[in-house]
């Protein structure tokens, strides 16, 4: 292992986790929230204190950075992160016990948006903020952001490929350009123009400018904290529709973008993980529209909840209209089975992706073609480019592990005695980091009941959903450690 | 700028490191999965799976956005067609293609145009003319030529209780009685810019820049004792051992090839009467033995297996064989090798790299682009050739009064033909040639960038 090269790296991402913060500190002096301001001035000088020492003992990091290093890396980077990030709730008393605070922002870096505050909208600005924020830095990436700012020298090697395979969500990365920075500077600028345009829109249908920005850095990193205790079900059809509608374009793979502005649309139209999901996305919203369409008004109002139910789930955003642990248990069980599926790869969302969805399915599809005539020879094929059998291998394993890790999660907060609907579907919620789940952590509740070794369990959870698992596996394994 | 490299083989892969390290936007195609994962790992670059003659695939590449294509595909037909595809595909992209096959060679040089080449390599001629150069003038490590060879930058090894050893540089002129220059010293694998205080250490490799006229005078004064080779062995009857055996004849020296396989012996002998071919495997010490290896003046082991051409060496030298000279394919352990009797590496990949890089350079600085590039001390540094013309800064100013950015040095001047080795009172004009070495931490792209 190199340590000081991982040192050398967390003080850079801490250091810009510092920077993070300023835009919070700067909202709570405007409100005159001067007490928080200091929490948020604390917070900052401890970073920034953390950042120079870390940067001090690793200074004389030498090259040498393999697949080992760029798991540990991210691993520990969102882990520290999260460990500052949580500071300012706990500082100023709003979140009096630090695992509640980890909690949340833990679910907030995730893009989770499961929140343990009975009450939201008592929380100063400046706070909510800082939540909201967090969704928008932890969608892409916070090391993706690092390597796309910072330039690694000119003999980074596989340094870049290692970090973002650990960070990027989705079987593998690829690479939209020949140079791994450009492509993470190129993927920051789609994910900060679709951001705008959604902001934007939102301005347009007269909503409050923060509660817009809020809303719209959580749609973007498909995170969920709303600004309301009812997240998003007191705003007009107008703003439920445009939030549908980008939850959905933030679920896209974003390599796909760049094909459109780089005038490849017929490529980028006839993408297989794109038809699936959008496939996904009719198929549950007509369902559920026929079978609640009878607790609303009209057709109409039960299409906009119903379509914008199941854009907020396949794409792990979690924000809410309705509570739809009232839905019968029909619409409850697709959009459960929705939580696991995810978005596409290469997006913001979470899940275990649509794209894996694809290779199991046709991976079984060839094994029971293989039963019945045992010589026969076939290669998966994705867009038309064969699929690798390592990269089927490594499929087979992540879909192993992430079973066996939920089963066992599931297990662990079962000792709470709240009911299995509740357990199943809060280990669910965070591991695929959707945020609320059904029954007592449904849309209108939360998950503050739950005891602090269960929500140590649930953080746990979170982590390893959105690094998929890999990285914080990683962390774990005594091998990683051993010299070599 | 966009590169497209096919074939990540030993060669693709050292210009594909070298180009991306300059900051290219590389492509990299190849036809296997396994060789394509660890290329991307090695270097930061996009990765295409097929064969890269096809159109498909060379669009996938994006073959419309490339300024240049390399092709280094084992095969020099494929290399050609893949060459010719990418030209039809997009006439304005410049291509190289590696050619080793002889019988191709000439051929392929005269329908250059027809085939939309812009410049072929052959690593195998041009390592054949690189150990030509060392055996006509034993002695040396290494030999780069500059200004129509009338300077080089030659390599010397600093040996335990030989004539340099603890010298400070200040003083080395008493010793070698011409001028010379040195331009950088490797020592322990970490390169030194040098000055007048400079002390020069046992297993220090020096790259000193002199006029070829002056180059025996140099190696009588070190004390070396340069024979002009009779009799050469040559280990292998590969590309390298043909190209090689008839520069050699042609300049007098009689040859005799070693080669295990019969087949290639008969083939040998029909191409190239005046030498000797001895069917026999050199891994057997025996038949180094039986075939004269102590007469030999010089030996060159030239198999395809680096461990085979270490061995070989050593043992060659261990029976005092005055010359050795090894070929290796992978040039990252030098380090390693340095400290083991086995002569001059010769790394055909090396020098087929230069020419490329020097190539992609000019390409990108159309005006002020090097005439040469040279990597020396084991790719730490670079000798670099210049034309200086009316934009060029400090012109005619003495030397000591310019200032230089760090690891450069100013290794010789060539005025009006006649090349001078720079002191401080030195000048140089417009019209004139500068060689100069850099450490290669950022390439010297154009002259002016030199200066601080």
């Amino acid at each position: 292992m190199n340590y000081k090269m991982v040192g050398k790296f967390l003080a850079e991402i801490l250091a810009l986790e510092a920077i993070f913060m300023l835009p919070s500190l700067i909202i709570s002096l405007c409100d005159k929230e001067y007490s928080l301001s200091f929490d948020f001035l604390i917070t900052i000088l401890i970073i920034m204190a953390s950042s120079g020492v870390l940067m001090f003992l690793c200074r004389k990091a030498k090259m040498g950075f393999y697949q080992r290093e760029g798991y540990v890396c991210a691993g520990a980077c969102w882990i520290m992160l999260s460990l500052f990030g949580a500071l300012p709730f706990f500082f100023s008393g709003r979140i009096p016990n630090y695992i509640d605070s980890l909690f949340e922002i833990v679910s907030g870096f995730t893009t989770t948006g499961a929140t343990i505050l009975n009450e939201v909208e008592s929380m100063p600005r400046a706070l909510l903020f800082w939540r909201s924020f967090s969704h928008w830095i932890g969608g892409m990436g916070v090391l993706v952001l690092l390597l796309a700012l910072v330039s690694m020298g000119k003999n980074n090697n596989g340094f870049t490929l290692h970090i973002l395979r650990a960070e990027s969500p989705g079987p593998d990365v690829s690479r939209i350009v020949p140079k791994m920075r450009q492509t993470a500077v190129i993927l920051y600028v789609i994910y900060l123009v679709l951001t705008l345009i959604n902001y934007i829109m939102l301005l347009l249908g007269d909503m409050d400018w923060f509660e817009a920005l809020c809303t719209a850095l959580g749609t973007a990193g498909t995170g969920g904290f709303g600004v309301r205790n009812d997240s998003l079900g007191s705003y007009s059809s107008y703003i439920i529709w445009v939030t549908t509608i980008f939850m959905m374009l933030f679920g896209i793979n974003f390599s796909l973008y760049h094909l459109i502005v780089t005038k490849k649309f017929k490529v980028a139209i006839k993408d297989q993980e794109l038809h699936v999901y959008l496939f996904i996305i009719l198929v549950a919203t007509t369902l559920i529209t026929f079978n609640i369409r009878g607790n609303y008004g009209g057709t109409l109002e039960a299409i906009k909840h119903a379509a914008f139910q199941v854009s907020s789930i396949v794409t792990s955003t979690g924000y809410c209209t309705v509570d739809f642990n009232l839905w019968p248990d029909f619409s409850r069980g697709i959009l459960l089975f929705l939580m696991i599926i995810g978005a596409c790869a290469g997006s913001t969302g979470g899940g275990f992706k649509v794209i894996r969805l694809i290779l199991l399915v046709k991976s079984a599809r060839r094994g029971l073609k293989q039963m019945l005539s045992p010589n026969r020879v076939e290669v998966i094929r994705v867009n038309g480019h064969q699929i690798s059998e390592k990269v089927m291998n490594t499929l087979n394993i992540y879909l192993t592990v992430y079973v066996l890790m939920m089963l066992v999660s599931i297990f662990l907060i079962s000792f709470d005695g709240n009911s299995v609907l509740t357990n199943v579907s809060a280990v669910m919620a965070c591991f695929n980091n959707i945020g609320p789940g059904f029954d007592m952590v449904g849309p209108l509740s939360n998950f503050a009941d739950f005891s602090i070794p269960s929500k140590v369990v649930l953080i746990f959870d979170m982590l390893a959903g959105r690094l998929e698992i890999m990285p914080i596996l990683a962390m774990c394994s005594l091998s990683t450690y051993r010299r070599r | 700028m966009n590169v497209i490299i096919a074939g990540c083989g030993k060669l693709g892969m050292t210009i594909a490191g070298n180009l991306s390290a300059a900051g290219y936007n590389m492509t990299l195609i190849d036809s296997s999965d396994i060789i394509l994962e660890h290329a991307i790992e090695v270097v930061d670059a996009m990765a295409v799976r097929g064969n890269c003659a096809t159109m498909a695939v060379l669009n996938d590449a994006g073959v419309a956005n490339a300024e240049l294509l390399i092709a280094t595909t084992g095969s020099d037909e494929l290399n050609l067609l893949c060459c010719m595809t990418a030209r039809s595909l997009n006439p304005d992209i410049h291509t190289i293609a590696r050619i080793r096959n002889p019988e191709y060679y000439e051929q392929t040089r005269e329908m250059r145009e027809s085939f939309g080449l812009s410049l072929m390599v052959n690593p195998e001629k041009k390592a054949a003319k690189a150990i030509h150069k060392l055996i006509s003038l034993p002695g040396f490590m290494k030999r780069d030529t500059f200004a129509k060879d009338k300077v080089e930058v030659v390599e010397i090894k600093v040996d335990e209780g030989g004539i340099l050893a603890d010298v400070p540089l200040i003083d080395l002129y008493k010793i070698v009685k011409c001028k010379v220059l040195v331009c950088v010293i490797l020592r322990d694998g970490e390169v030194i810019t040098p000055d007048g205080s400079t002390v020069l250490k046992v297993n220090d490799r020096l790259f000193v820049t002199a006029q070829t006229n002056d180059l025996s005078l140099l190696l009588k004064n070190l004390g070396i004792i340069s024979k002009t080779a009779d009799k050469v062995m040559l280990i292998g009857g590969g590309g390298i051992s043909l190209y090689l055996a008839e520069e050699l004849i042609n300049s007098g020296i009689s040859v005799e090839i070693i080669e295990q396989n019969l087949a290639r012996c008969e083939e040998l002998a029909e191409l190239i009467p005046q030498a000797e071919i001895i069917h026999g495997d050199a891994g057997k010490h025996s038949t180094l033995e039986s075939e004269g290896l102590s007469t030999c003046d010089a030996i060159v082991s030239l198999t395809g297996m680096d461990e085979l051409n270490i061995i070989t060496s050593l043992y060659a030298s261990d029976h005092g064989v005055s010359q050795v000279i090894t070929k290796v394919g992978y040039a990252d352990d030098y380090g390693m090798l340095d400290r083991l009797p086995i002569g001059s590496l010769v790394c055909p990949k090396e020098l087929s790299c230069n020419t490329i890089v020097r190539y992609v350079r000019a390409m990108t600085n159309k005006e002020g682009a090097a005439l040469s590039v040279h990597t020396i001390a084991d790719g730490l540094a670079e000798a670099v050739e210049f034309k200086v013309d009316d934009s060029t800064l400090n012109i005619n100013v003495p030397l000591k009064k310019i200032k230089l950015k760090k690891g450069i040095i100013i290794a010789s001047i060539i005025h009006k033909d006649i090349p001078i080795i720079p002191n401080g009172d030195s000048h140089f004009e417009a019209g004139d040639t500068i060689i100069l070495t850099t450490n290669a931490d950022k390439a010297v792209l154009s002259l002016n960038d030199i200066f601080l």
